[in-house]
Formats: structure tokens, sequence, C-alpha cells
């Protein structure tokens, strides 16, 4: 729980660290980052000739203190100015090289780096909107959202600078070592040894490092979910005045994080230490040897001058080592975490063979469906526990029970929002798990009773199950019209733009049942064959609730609907209802009819005996 | 057009004027954030500059151990090379620890800066009224709160570490080179001409780009977030290949902005290096003819080759610094921007305390209007004396949900006032006025936690057996303990395993547990079942006892358990009277109530 929890109860399979990757083998650094390798083929020509660009400049670097080791051994040695101007142009021209290469390996690395992060960013999206409704119950959004924002920034650095930097610095210091040994053997050896410690020290930091950096990335999601839902309930936290509370949470878990991060920085410390201290230890015991090599007469002065131009060439690469490191395993953290999400199953797929309905009639059947949640405890029975009901063509159908018996799970289940756990839905006697899911969601439509309207214009909320019309085409523009004729939501006219005025997040805020008749207006634009309505006149007043019904019951009479209701207003569009109960359909009737025969049915949907009972003692107290 | 505020947020076109006057209000924050860790700071620089100075001595210590102990030990010598050897092994390792204890110390510093921050921000956006949150959407303040922080976590955490050690680095890198030879120093000190023009382009191109790039990503974040809080719409009506192609738009746009950042970094770096190679090809033509005509030692030349050469090592690193200070400016800018934002409902300077409250509400004079000039409540009277229970009928848009955000100080009104027992609910100190008056909103919201946390958000210090009564009382004891596991069923995110009925009962019991003395039902029991309702009905009057309680409901079966019903059309009462009364007559009431009669079953 993000901002009140109390860690007392064990959480629910936590999201955090991944829900499915305990089965998940584990896999070691390489492993992981090769993973990246399918949105980064397209890049990898321009990477490799990065670099290429890359080492050709740390070559060139390199190649520098050669020709200082000339220009002193030869021309200064023998006080001969004239060797100084080739010797200064030489340098110059290694120099501009250099610069260009560099310039090169930027401009090589450039678009590939962002068109990696943007192709698995838009990956990742189509990912979350395949997957089903109870993976979202599941991942709070905060979570998702680091993933889809932070670390693919990271894993975008990391190709274009942290990787192409990494494998040429690794490089330029072989080639650096191999040069020195060239130099003079004894001095070389020196320098090698003393990078021993460097590997063990690498070695061992990527153990502690990759732990921390997961942790970190992990409560950093974690925060975002509690600033999430502390601007998404700031209603409730407002009218308790829990803001100080809320805050209190949040506070305890950016502390948590905040000790992650300094663990984070105790191990990058520990790594830096090693990686400024060896090349300096390095140097001292160089220079020692070295001067006295040169008194022994068996290294020039100016091998000696070269031999640590090049050193110094080299002890950036082996500094940046460690930064490049840590960056690889942060890198790796943030696949794992993307790869979480992509590896994730999805039940809720499209058949291999889907079958389709050319123009459906719209017959609905539930047949023996079970149901219930993947963590519901064993103990409990099946949520819906072989509901059998069929929806003939045209027909409408209210669903009535109390709340919590699974009329909105039943709804849930026509458009493979969720699946069933047994039996089937079909539709004209197709089980729905046969049809494209697209297909299906055309065939039918559905309006919750919590309204989410989309940042998007009125007129493109409603048309949003149409999108084969072209904008603002003439049938556009009668279905939009007689939508919000039926939904009683003409208010849009109203608004300061009109059809076109933006609603949802980004728009203007509308009340409750403002939002909640554009969605029906939504439903409705859809045309489909099947109508399934969640409670949809739930938050609309009495008047308007009464014209919605007089449109609706125009729309119904071609149309199959299923209407869970709790009023008898609701009730009263329907055909027929069905009585949901311990998980079934235990009767099937004309309202007037299951009135009188459902004992059940009469308490779930009938006030008048209260209120005939309250008269009553009205009068007796007024007479 | 005002940049005051989050006003013009999406611009990156701003006047010479409106970029001060941003630059300061970050600059300010930012001071306000670095003063509680001053010392700190300080003495981390201190660390800084001795552990540079360290580095620093490299060079001179090896041409030192050229120049004069290879001389000596020619002469059979060893003590100057020795001592050489011995000094530079003690600065490394003094260097490199004092580095390490520097990048623990400015951890520390900047998550202590990171945590003030998180926390104004949060504690402010908190403290902000409806109205902006309204206005301001969720993905915004979420993008402040973590794609902006995330900028400045980066600058502070790597950041400032390149910044200090770097600008150190160069500093000392010049005078060990002055000191060593002044001619080599005058060299590079020319190169610095060149330096601060590349750097003074780089700058003025990247600010823009940083704060479109900062834009863009926002805009991404509220797509994705709404994307995935309305997910089950989206399946519904197969918004997903059109949320692909606004998302991809999105992300396009970003990637482009992103792009053209980093294509500057392209110019900038190797121009870096160029200036690095030109400065140090100078300073071996000046230092060679020297060497040749005898007035530099070789040793002297190597080092001040290694300097100059040094000296443009850091660059690259300032140049990321750069980069991130750019981006966490841009970021910052935000940020302040939000804090900058006046709470609309501001907390009273000098609270008036009201520790018992009987719950008489006043509206005196009152208007209000949202920002547009659409006049919701014009000069509206009315007064409830504690303990009466209220029935708001009338259409949508009459004010009524205005009139109880009024009463809940959701929103102040533009005239008149609003009073509590007498006090104006303004000067009320907010303790006492969230105690004193909830209101219970149609949208129940669910925090993810357990039903108990949901139900203790009425009361944080609450007891189980408190938590459980007043469940009970309302009617959600029975299909609690129907979850998997009572009351610690996590219910997940945004409540979606708990129905719309459920959400409402538990958020009832969050009301009850509260036991303010005045309580605001706002359409709350609209997705109720009727027997549902009717438990919820029967607590409502034992609860509803001593208490001012204003019920707005569409169903009418809530009117029979009020006092006094007003009906509203226009943002004005039009009818106000006992229930009885106003059915037995033929107003708007009579009819409606009629109408809902002949409804009922």
């Amino acid at each position: 729980m993000t901002t009140l929890t109390d860690h007392s109860h064990p959480p629910d399979p936590d999201p955090a660290t991944g829900i499915d990757s305990a089965a998940a083998p584990r896999r070691n650094t390489l492993q992981v980052l090769l993973r990246l390798y399918p949105f980064a083929r397209p890049a990898l020509p321009r990477l490799a000739l990065g670099m290429l660009a890359a080492l050709l400049a740390a070559l060139v670097a390199l190649a520098i203190p050669q020709v200082l080791q000339r220009l002193v051994d030869g021309a200064l040695a023998r006080q001969d100015a004239g060797q100084i101007w080739p010797a200064v142009i030489v340098v110059l021209a290694l120099g501009v090289i250099e610069a260009v290469l560099i310039a090169l390996r930027r401009w090589f690395v450039l678009g590939p780096g962002t068109h990696i992060e943007a192709r698995m960013r838009n990956a990742l999206y189509a990912r979350l909107q395949d997957l089903p409704v109870t993976f979202h119950d599941k991942w709070p959004s905060g979570q998702l959202l680091s993933r889809a924002v932070s670390d693919l920034n990271l894993i975008r650095r990391w190709i274009s600078f942290g990787l192409v930097l990494l494998v040429v610095n690794v490089v330029t210091i072989v080639i650096g070592a191999v040069i020195l040994v060239s130099m003079n053997w004894i001095l070389g050896v020196i320098f090698l040894v003393c990078s021993v410690p460097l590997w063990i020290v690498g070695y061992l930091f990527e153990e502690k490092y990759s732990v921390v950096a997961r942790r970190s990335q992990d409560q950093a999601g974690d925060l975002a979910t509690a600033v999430e839902e502390s601007v998404h309930g700031i209603r409730v936290l407002k009218a308790f005045g829990r803001g100080k509370f809320a805050l209190q949470n949040f506070s305890d878990q950016a502390e948590s994080l905040r000790g992650t991060e300094i663990e984070k920085a105790r191990a990058i410390a520990g790594i830096w230490l090693w990686l400024l201290m060896i090349p300096d230890v390095a140097f001292a015991l160089c220079l020692v040897a070295g001067v006295w090599l040169a008194s022994q007469g068996e290294f020039s002065v100016g091998g000696l001058v070269a031999f640590f131009a090049t050193a110094t060439v080299l002890r950036w690469p082996i500094e940046s080592v460690g930064f490049l490191l840590s960056m690889t395993f942060d890198a790796r953290t943030a696949t794992d975490r993307f790869f979480d999400v992509l590896d994730a199953p999805n039940a809720i797929t499209d058949p291999e063979h889907p079958v389709t309905i050319d123009s459906p009639r719209g017959r609905l059947a539930f047949e023996n469906v079970h149901f219930r949640y993947p963590d519901s405890p064993s103990r409990f029975p099946d949520l819906l526990d072989g509901v059998n009901l069929v929806l003939e063509p045209g027909e409408t159908m209210a669903l009535v029970g109390l709340t919590g018996s699974g009329k909105s799970t039943l709804t849930a289940l026509t458009t493979r929002l969720y699946d069933v756990t047994a039996g089937k839905v079909t539709l004209d006697g197709v089980d729905v798990r046969h049809l494209g899911r697209e297909e299906l969601r055309r065939h039918l439509s559905m309006a919750f009773e919590d309204a989410t309207l989309f940042s998007a214009s009125v007129r493109d909320n409603v048309l949003l199950g149409r999108p084969e019309w072209a904008e603002r085409s003439p049938e556009a523009d009668a279905a939009l019209e007689e939508a919000l004729m039926v939904a009683q939501a003409r208010f849009a006219h109203d608004l300061p733009e009109g059809v076109d005025t933006l609603v949802g997040e980004e728009g203007m805020s509308l009340s409750g049942g403002q939002r909640q008749r554009i969605a029906l207006a939504r439903a409705v634009a859809a045309k489909p064959a099947v109508l399934v309505l969640d409670d949809p006149l739930s938050a609309l007043d009495v008047d308007t609730e009464s014209l919605v019904e007089a449109a609706l019951r125009e729309v119904l009479s071609a149309t199959t609907a299923l209407i869970v209701a709790h009023r008898p207003s609701t009730v009263m569009l329907a055909d027929r209802v069905a009585l949901l109960e311990n998980g079934r359909v235990t009767a099937v009737g004309r309202h007037s009819d299951l009135l009188r025969e459902s004992e059940h049915y009469k308490f779930v949907i009938s006030s008048l005996e209260d209120e005939e009972r309250r008269e009553s003692a009205r009068e007796e107290v007024s007479r | 057009m005002s940049v005051t505020g989050v006003e013009g947020e999406d611009r990156s076109n701003f006047t010479a004027v409106e970029s001060k006057q941003i630059r300061r209000r970050s600059l300010r924050l930012l001071g306000s954030l670095l003063h509680p860790v001053r010392w700190p700071v300080v003495a981390a620089m201190l660390i800084v500059v001795v552990s540079t100075a360290a580095q620093v001595a490299g060079p001179a210590l090896i041409a030192y151990g050229i120049d004069q102990g290879l001389p000596a030990l020619m002469e059979q010598n060893w003590v100057p090379l020795a001592a050489t050897g011995v000094v530079y092994l003690a600065t490394g390792v003094v260097g490199a620890l004092l580095i390490a204890w520097y990048t623990i110390m400015s951890a520390r510093i900047s998550q202590a800066v990171l945590i003030d921050l998180r926390k104004r921000v949060f504690l402010h956006t908190q403290r902000l009224s409806l109205e902006f949150h309204e206005s301001y959407t969720s993905g915004r303040i979420i993008s402040r709160q973590t794609s902006d922080l995330d900028a400045i976590r980066e600058l502070l955490d790597s950041g400032i570490n390149q910044l200090v050690q770097g600008l150190l680095y160069m500093v000392f890198t010049a005078i060990a080179l002055f000191l060593l030879d002044g001619t080599s120093g005058l060299v590079l000190l020319a190169s610095i001409v060149p330096l601060a023009l590349l750097t003074r382009w780089f700058q003025v191109r990247s600010q823009t780009l940083f704060r479109r790039s900062r834009t863009a990503s926002a805009s991404l974040i509220v797509q994705f977030v709404e994307t995935m809080t309305g997910i089950r719409a989206v399946k519904a009506f197969r918004a997903e290949k059109r949320n692909e192609k606004v998302f991809g738009d999105l992300v396009e746009g970003y990637r482009k902005v992103n792009g053209r950042v980093i294509q500057l970094f392209g110019i900038f770096d190797p121009g870096l290096v160029l200036i690095g190679n030109v400065a140090v090809a100078v300073v071996l033509l000046v230092g060679g003819f020297r060497v040749v005509d005898g007035q530099l030692a070789i040793g002297a030349l190597l080092a001040a080759l290694l300097y100059t050469r040094r000296f443009f090592d850091p660059m690259e690193e300032m140049a990321m610094f750069y980069n991130s200070y750019q981006s966490a400016a841009a970021a910052l800018e935000k940020i302040s921007g939000v804090l900058e934002e006046l709470p609309g409902v501001p907390d009273p300077v000098t609270p008036v305390d009201l520790w018992a409250a009987k719950g008489a509400v006043s509206f005196e004079g009152v208007q209000f209007e949202y920002q547009s000039d659409r006049v919701i409540l014009p000069n509206f009277d009315l007064s409830i004396p504690a303990g009466q229970t209220i029935a708001l009928v009338g259409s949508t848009g009459a004010g009524k949900s205005t009139l109880a955000k009024l009463m809940a100080r959701f929103y102040d009104p533009s005239e008149g006032q609003v009073t509590l027992d007498g006090v104006d609910l303004r000067d009320l100190h907010p303790k006492d006025l969230r105690r004193a008056i909830v209101m219970v909103t149609q949208e129940a919201y669910l925090f993810s936690g357990s039903v108990a946390d949901n139900i203790s958000i009425g009361k944080p210090d609450a007891t189980p057996a408190e938590i459980v009564a007043a469940a009970r009382a309302v009617g959600a004891h029975d299909f609690i303990e129907g979850l998997p596991n009572g009351y610690d069923t996590d219910v997940n995110k945004r409540g979606g395993r708990v129905s719309a009925g459920q959400r409402q009962l538990i958020s009832f019991a969050r009301a009850f547990l509260a036991d303010p003395a005045v309580l605001i039902l706002d359409e709350a029991t609209s997705s109720l079942d009727i027997p549902s309702e009717r438990l919820v009905q029967q607590a409502l009057q034992t609860l509803l006892g001593g208490r001012t309680a204003v019920i707005i409901a569409h169903r009418l079966s809530t009117v029979a358990i009020a006092d006094r019903v007003l009906v509203m059309e226009h943002g004005r009462i039009v009818e106000d009277g006992t229930p009885d009364q106003l059915i037995a007559g033929t107003g708007r009431f009579a009819q409606l109530h009629a109408a809902w009669r002949d409804s009922l079953v």
C-alpha cells in the first residue's frame, strides 16, 4: 500500500519484486542485456560504426605520446629546432582527427539510441494495453510509469553512451597496456599487475550493486504510485483532512528510498576508491622504477616521457570503468523491469484462427459459466457458480442482485475483460473466446458505472467505438447527434467549444452525471449488436433518468441488451429480469411475475413496503 | 500572459523578462533547499579541494622525479626519487580515500535535498485547492514528482560531483601549470576564450530545447497514466489502436526533442576536444623551442603537456554536468511554478479554534462562480440549525454539489461567508474544520491497502474494534467478512476488485468512523442496491441523531429521514419545508415525489 500501509500484514503478490519473475530463470547481466537485441538490432550497424569511430579516436589519442617520444629523444635531445615544427603539425593533425572522430561517434549513435528508446516505449505501451485487466488490477500504475519513463531513459543512455564507451574504453585500456609493455616490459608489467585488483573489485561490485539498484528502482516506482494515489484520491484526503497523514506515509517511503540510495552511493564510493587509487599506486611505482631504469641507461628520457603521457591517456578510461559499470548494472535492472511487463503472461489473447460473425443477430448466452478471481482462497466457492442465461436477439434483460453478487463481473465476461474459468459465453452460438477481441468488442459495447472519459473532444470520446468513420463525415455527425440525444447529453453543445471541447484528464472537468451520460452516448454510438450497461444511470437525477430511459427504450427495441440494475425504474426498461443469487441465476422472468414469485427478488428490488410503512407512520403522527 | 505559478508552463518561448522571473524563482527554491545542508556542503567542498589538489600534484611529481630524481640517482643519491615515489603514493591514496568519502557525503546531501523537495511538493499539492487540481490534472503532478525530480536527482547525484571536482581540477591544474611554466600557462589562458564562446553558444541553444523536453515528457506521462487508469474503457471501446497512435506521436515528439539535445552535444563535446588538442600543440610548439634553447627542462615540458591535456579532461564531464544542469533547471522551473501556486483555499493566518462544534451552518450572502464567469450561486442565504437533517433536491446543474463543496470548504465563496457555529470557515482551524465537517462523495476512492486501512482514514488511530463497529453500522461488515482476507484484504489498485456499491459502503464506514458534527452526503448512495441502501438509511438515522446533515440524492427515499427539504433551481432555493408540507403541496417537490412514488414497486 502506498499512502496508508502499516506493513503489518503480509502483502499480496508484490509487483515490485516481479509477480512472475520468481519462476523466471535467473539470468546474469550479460544475458539480461542481450534481451535488448531485438529492439537494438536495426541500430547495430550505426552503433558498431560509432564504436569504431570511438576506438579510432582513442588510438589517435594514444598515438600523440609516440610523436612526443620521437621529438624528445630526437630533436630536443639533439637541440635540433628544425624538427619541432613538423612534430607540432603532426600533433595538431592528430588532435583535429581525434575531435572529428568524436563528432562522428556522437553522430553515429545519436539516432539509434533515441530510436531504440522510442521503440521500446511503444512496445511497452502496446503490451500494457494488451494485457488483461487482472494484470492491471495487480500492478499500480506508478510502477508501470517508472518503467515507461525513467527505466527506458536509462537504457537509452546506456546504449548510446555507456555501452559504446565501455567497449571502447576497455579496448583502449588493452591496447594502451600492450603499448606500455612494448615500450618497456618491466614498467608495463608493473602497471598491469596493479590493475588486477580492479577486476576483482569490479566483480564484487556487480553482486552488491545490482541488488541495491533493483531495490532503488522498485522503491522509486512505489513512490510514484503513492503520488498518483494522493492526487487521484485528493477529494477523500481533503474531505477528511488527511493530507498530513498521507504525507507521513509518503515520507516513510521516501525515507526508505533515501536509505537505498545512500547504500548505493556507498557501493559506488567503494569501487571509486580502488579505481582512483590503483592507477596512482601504479604511477608511483612506475615513476620510481622508470627513473631507476633510465639511470641504468635501459630506458631513454623520451621513452619515460612517452610512457607517462600514454599512461595519462589511459587514466580516464580506467577511472570511467567505475561509473560505466554502475550504469551497466542500472541498465540491467531497468531491462529486467521492462521485461517483467513484457514477459507477463497474457491469458486473454486472440484465438489462432478467429471465427467471424458477419452480421450478428445478437443472441447472447451464458452456458454454465463459472468464474473466480485468481487470488480467491480455495475455501470460497466460485463467485459465478454455474450461470445459465440466454438473451434472445433484440431482448433487453435486466440483471438484478445484491451488491457484490457478481453482476459487474458477469458483464465483464461478455467482452472478455476477464475470461470464464469454466463454461462459456456465446454470441450467436460462437464462444466469445473464438472471436477476435477486436471483432468481439465491435459487436458488444459497454458502459460502466464509473465513466472514464479520455483526454479528447466530446466528439472523439463519443465516437471512440467507430474508428472506421472519417472525422466529421456526415454519418459520423449524425451518429454523434443521435447518441447525444439518446443519452440526454446535448449539454455538450453548450460547452465552451461545443462537441469539440476537450474533456477528460486534460480537459474540462464535468460532473459525475455529465460524464456518465457521455459514456452512455459512447456505448450507444457504437451501434453494437449487444449493449452491456453496468448501472449506467446511477449518477443521474430523476428527471434526466426518465428522459434517458424513454430514449433508450427506442434504441433497445432493436438491440440485445444486458443492463445491471439497482432501481426499479431501470428494471422497467427490460423485457425480462434475471436474478443473480449465490453465484447463479435463480430466476428469470417478467418483473411483475418475479415480484410475486420470488421473495429474494422482492427483497432486492422493492422499497415500496418501507415507503408505505413510513407513510402510514407519518400519517399517524400527523393525526 | 503571465508566468506566475503554473501559467505558461507549456510554452518554451519566454521573453527575457519572463525568463528572468522564472530563473529567479528556481534559484530561490534551490537556495532554500540548499540552506539546511549548507555546512555539509562546505565540508564536502573542503574534502574535494584537498583531494583534487592531491590528484593534481601528479604531473608535477613526475616532472620532479625526472628532472631532479634522475640526475641525483646518477650520483647514487636515492633520496629525491624515493621521496617523490612516497609522496606520489601518499597523495594517490589520500586523494582516493577522500573522494570515496566525498561520494558518500554528497549522496547524503543530495538525498537530503531531494527528500525535502519531494515532501514540499507533496504537501503543497495536497494544500492546493480542488480547483487547481481539476485544471492542472493528476498526470502533470505525477510527472512533476517523478520525471522532474529524476532530473534534479541526476544533477545532484553526479552533476554536482562533476562540477565541483571538474572546476577545481581545472583551476588547480591551471595554477600548477602557471607555477611550473608561466608561458604554457598563458597559452592555456588564451584557450579559455574559445572555450567560453563555445559554452555560451551551447547554453543559449540548449535552454529552449531542455524546456521543450520537459513539456514533451510531461504530456507523455499524462497520456500513459490516463490509459492505465482507464484500461477497462480502453479495452471495451477498442481504443488501443487510437491510443497507440496518440502515444506513438508523443513518443516521437519526445524522441525528436531529445535527439536535438544530444545533437547539440555532438557539436559541443568534439569542440572541447579540439580546443584542448590545439592547446596541447601550441604548448608543445612554444615549449619545444625553449627546451632547444635550454630555457626549459624536458621534464617540465612533459608536465606542461600533461597538465594542458588534463586541463580539458573534466570538460566532457562538465558538459555532462551542464546537460543534467539544464534538464534539472527546466524541471526546477516547473516545480517552483507549482510551489508558487497559492492555495485557492488558504489556511487561516490566525485560526479560530472550535473544540466541540455544535453544527449550525449558515450561508450569508454567498456568491460563487468558477473561473469562467458562470455564476452558480447568486447571493445565497441559508441557515441550518445544529442537528437538522436536510435533503437537497434539484436537477443537475442546480448548484447542489457546489453548495456541498462550499460547506466542506473545497472552495471558498467569491462573496459572502459560510459559517459553522458563527465562525467563518475561512478562519476556522483546518484541523477543527475537518473534524467537524466531513463530506462523502459519489466517487468513493479507495487507496491501495487493506479494507481496514481504508476505513481508518476516517480516524487514523481507530482500534480494530472501532473499525468493525463502523462497518457493521453501515451494513458493510458482511461483505467485508466474505472477502478473501476479511478486513485485511488488499483492495488493489483503484479498488478494482471491490464493486462500486461496496466502495460506497466502505466510504460510508469511513465517514461513520470520523464521527463529524456535520455530515455532507453528495450522491453517496447512488450505486447501492436497495437492501444496502435500507441498511445505510437505518444507520444514518442513528448516526444523524444529534448531527447536522446535508443529503443530496436523486432517489427520494433518502428524503424520508430528512427534517427539511430544500428544492434548488439555478442556484436558488425555490421550495423549503418539511417533507410532509412539501408533499402535501402542489410544488415541484410534490410532482417529483409523486413520479418517484409511481416508479416504486
